[in-house]
């Protein structure tokens, strides 16, 4: 199968890249970011997905399936810029699809678009509604782009559209939002709160998004390999000492004393456990993870120790 | 585990029936660590500073989903944490019975982590359900707030009921387990509620005695518990249909409650002749 990978410099659209190829399928990537040591059988086109060359690899290409990857999920880029590269990106990857003839469109989105809060259900299963819009207004951009991805399951019926909303990744490549939270020696946290956190490795991370394009489901599915462990547990068990302060502390802390300056909402997020429900998933593909929770922090923690003699 | 539990307590934890994983935390987040120290706080409670009487454990099922329902009695969350206690230590093997809680534990520090960790989730219908369909065993408490804000002289009445666990648990088959609890309404004599002083610390209000804070008195507890009741049906039936179940539940509990009650003025009445001269030839008197 000829697949298109829009975001394919990413750690995971690497991962899925070179996955791909070994199971025989020919593979395309389109990124800014350059990918110098990229496999021989990828072929690469460092342009913007936005630009009028994008289309021209669509067209060109013309791929049967396309893993959208290219959405940016970490808060350092400035917001306008976020807005453009994951909503109008979105909207560029499903026109360029239609119009090239692909058969199916796999959108790769975030479990937190569930959202955290006090009030929030342990297992939230597709039809729960998008809370994070208003327990993480900065994640709003990532809820509209998976909406509008949704959106294409009636806009586009010849086209077959997945959805998938992924729990945190944590491994050995020490990429993902858990894993930036667990880089530092020490780890704070909110004082009298610990939530659940729900992870998979990288490699299953690879297996699952394969298993979308291979068994070409339609919808929306969560995904989610072992059982969500708590925060506290999981960053004693990467080997960095949990460091408990209160919320207040905590919130007027953030961006300084070496501690990374997020909006406070991400506060909300370390406080209430987002955790999804991937029964729908495993029933539609038979995907089952090949990592436990507890080898996952294991293979980051022996990956990133924590060097000695730093503070 | 730690110095606090005592193996007993730690045995007990180890034989409940719960998929724990190698951290020793279930796929909800109930911590093994985390039971043992619960349970050792209820020990204490449960077999030391109140007297608890409890009859009627053989009806609750050894396993499998079961939903405990019954009256609320004292301000604070007595009735809930011996039913809980009775459940882990009363039954063989133990079961751990999981309430339904109030949306503000959940918001205030340590209280959610400790909800959270000993299996008391926040009362959502997605909670409850998803709990039942994992075979589980759900306390509830269908009077809410407005049964722990009963009044001393109202302690043995019962208030409105909730219908949505008679739905409930037609849509998931659950028997439902009636019990009566007594006494709670006499170890938290509430003379009246505060509602303002409760805005002060994020809590719906605070129960005033007539010693002033809401700590509970030593007193005689009784629970007891009923036959399983099933009611047929999928849970979507007119409103009329639910109600009259939720009623046959409501006067079920009403009837455990007097029988707690004469089982608990029996008791009282007994210590009470005991405490007057001589019943003959106690053990200690001839040694």
């Amino acid at each position: 199968m000829r697949v298109l990978i829009p975001g394919i410099t990413g750690q995971l659209g690497r991962r899925v890249a070179t996955r791909l190829l070994e199971e025989g399928h020919q593979v395309i990537g389109i990124d800014r970011r350059p990918w110098p040591t990229a496999p021989a059988g990828v072929e690469m086109h460092n342009v913007d997905l936005q630009k009028r060359a994008a289309e021209e690899v669509f067209r060109k290409s013309r791929p049967q399936a396309v893993i959208h990857m290219a959405t940016v999920t970490h808060l350092v880029e400035q917001t306008e810029e976020r807005y453009r590269i994951n909503l109008g990106g979105t909207r560029v990857v499903f026109d360029n699809s239609r119009a090239c003839g692909a058969e199916h469109v796999i959108f790769v989105g975030r479990h937190t678009y569930y959202g955290a809060g006090p009030e929030s259900p342990l297992y939230h299963t597709e039809e729960d509604p998008p809370m994070a819009v208003s327990t993480f207004p900065e994640l709003a951009d990532l809820v509209a782009a998976d909406l509008y991805a949704c959106t294409a399951l009636w806009r586009a019926p010849e086209l077959c559209t997945t959805v998938l909303r992924m729990c945190y990744t944590l491994g050995p490549t020490g990429h993902g939002t858990l894993a930036s939270f667990l880089r530092g020696p020490h780890v704070p946290y909110v004082l009298g709160f610990d939530p659940l956190f729900q992870f998979m490795h990288e490699q299953d991370v690879v297996t699952a998004i394969c298993l979308a394009l291979e068994k070409r489901i339609r919808g929306v599915y969560n995904v989610s390999g072992p059982q969500p462990v708590p925060l506290s547990l999981i960053i004693r068990a990467a080997g960095r000492v949990a460091v408990p302060l209160p919320e207040f502390v905590l919130r007027n802390a953030l961006g300084r004393f070496g501690l990374p300056k997020l909006p406070r909402a991400a506060l909300t997020h370390i406080k209430y456990p987002v955790v999804v429900d991937s029964a729908a998933f495993r029933a539609a593909t038979g995907f089952k993870h090949a990592i436990d929770e507890a080898q996952a922090v294991r293979e980051f923690r022996d990956a990133h120790p924590v060097q000695a003699g730093r503070p | 585990m730690t110095l606090l539990v005592s193996d007993s307590i730690a045995q007990r934890v180890q034989r409940l029936e719960i998929p724990f994983n190698s951290f020793g935390v279930d796929p909800y987040g109930i911590s093994r660590k985390h039971l043992g120290l619960f349970f050792s706080l209820l020990d204490f409670f449960y077999h030391h500073y109140f007297s608890v009487g409890v009859t009627g454990t053989e009806n609750v099922p050894a396993r499998g989903r079961a939903m405990l329902v019954g009256n609320h009695s004292g301000g604070i969350a007595i009735d809930g944490a011996m039913v809980v206690a009775s459940m882990f230590f009363e039954m063989e093997p133990p079961r751990l019975a999981e309430g339904m809680a109030e949306k503000f534990i959940n918001r205030l520090p340590f209280t959610s982590l400790w909800s959270s960790r000993t299996g008391h989730f926040t009362g959502l219908p997605e909670h409850a359900s998803r709990l039942l369909e994992d075979e589980r065993l759900l306390m509830v408490f269908p009077e809410g707030a407005r049964g722990t804000a009963k009044l001393y002289s109202e302690r043995n009445s019962l208030v409105n009921f909730g219908s949505g666990f008679v739905r409930l648990a037609m849509k998931t088959k659950t028997p439902i387990l009636p019990f009566g609890f007594v006494g709670g309404g006499d170890a938290v004599p509430t003379v009246a509620n505060s509602y303002t002083i409760g805005r002060l610390f994020g809590v719906p209000y605070i129960p005033i005695t007539p010693y002033l804070v809401p700590a509970p008195l030593p007193v005689q507890l009784e629970i007891t518990y009923g036959e399983p009741m099933t009611f047929a049906g999928t849970g979507a039936e007119e409103d009329e249909v639910i109600l009259g179940h939720v009623e046959q539940v409501k006067a079920r509990i009403a009837e455990l409650i007097e029988a707690g009650r004469g089982r608990r003025r029996s008791k009282l009445a007994l210590d009470q002749r005991g405490a007057a001269p001589p019943r003959p030839a106690s053990s200690k008197e001839r040694a």
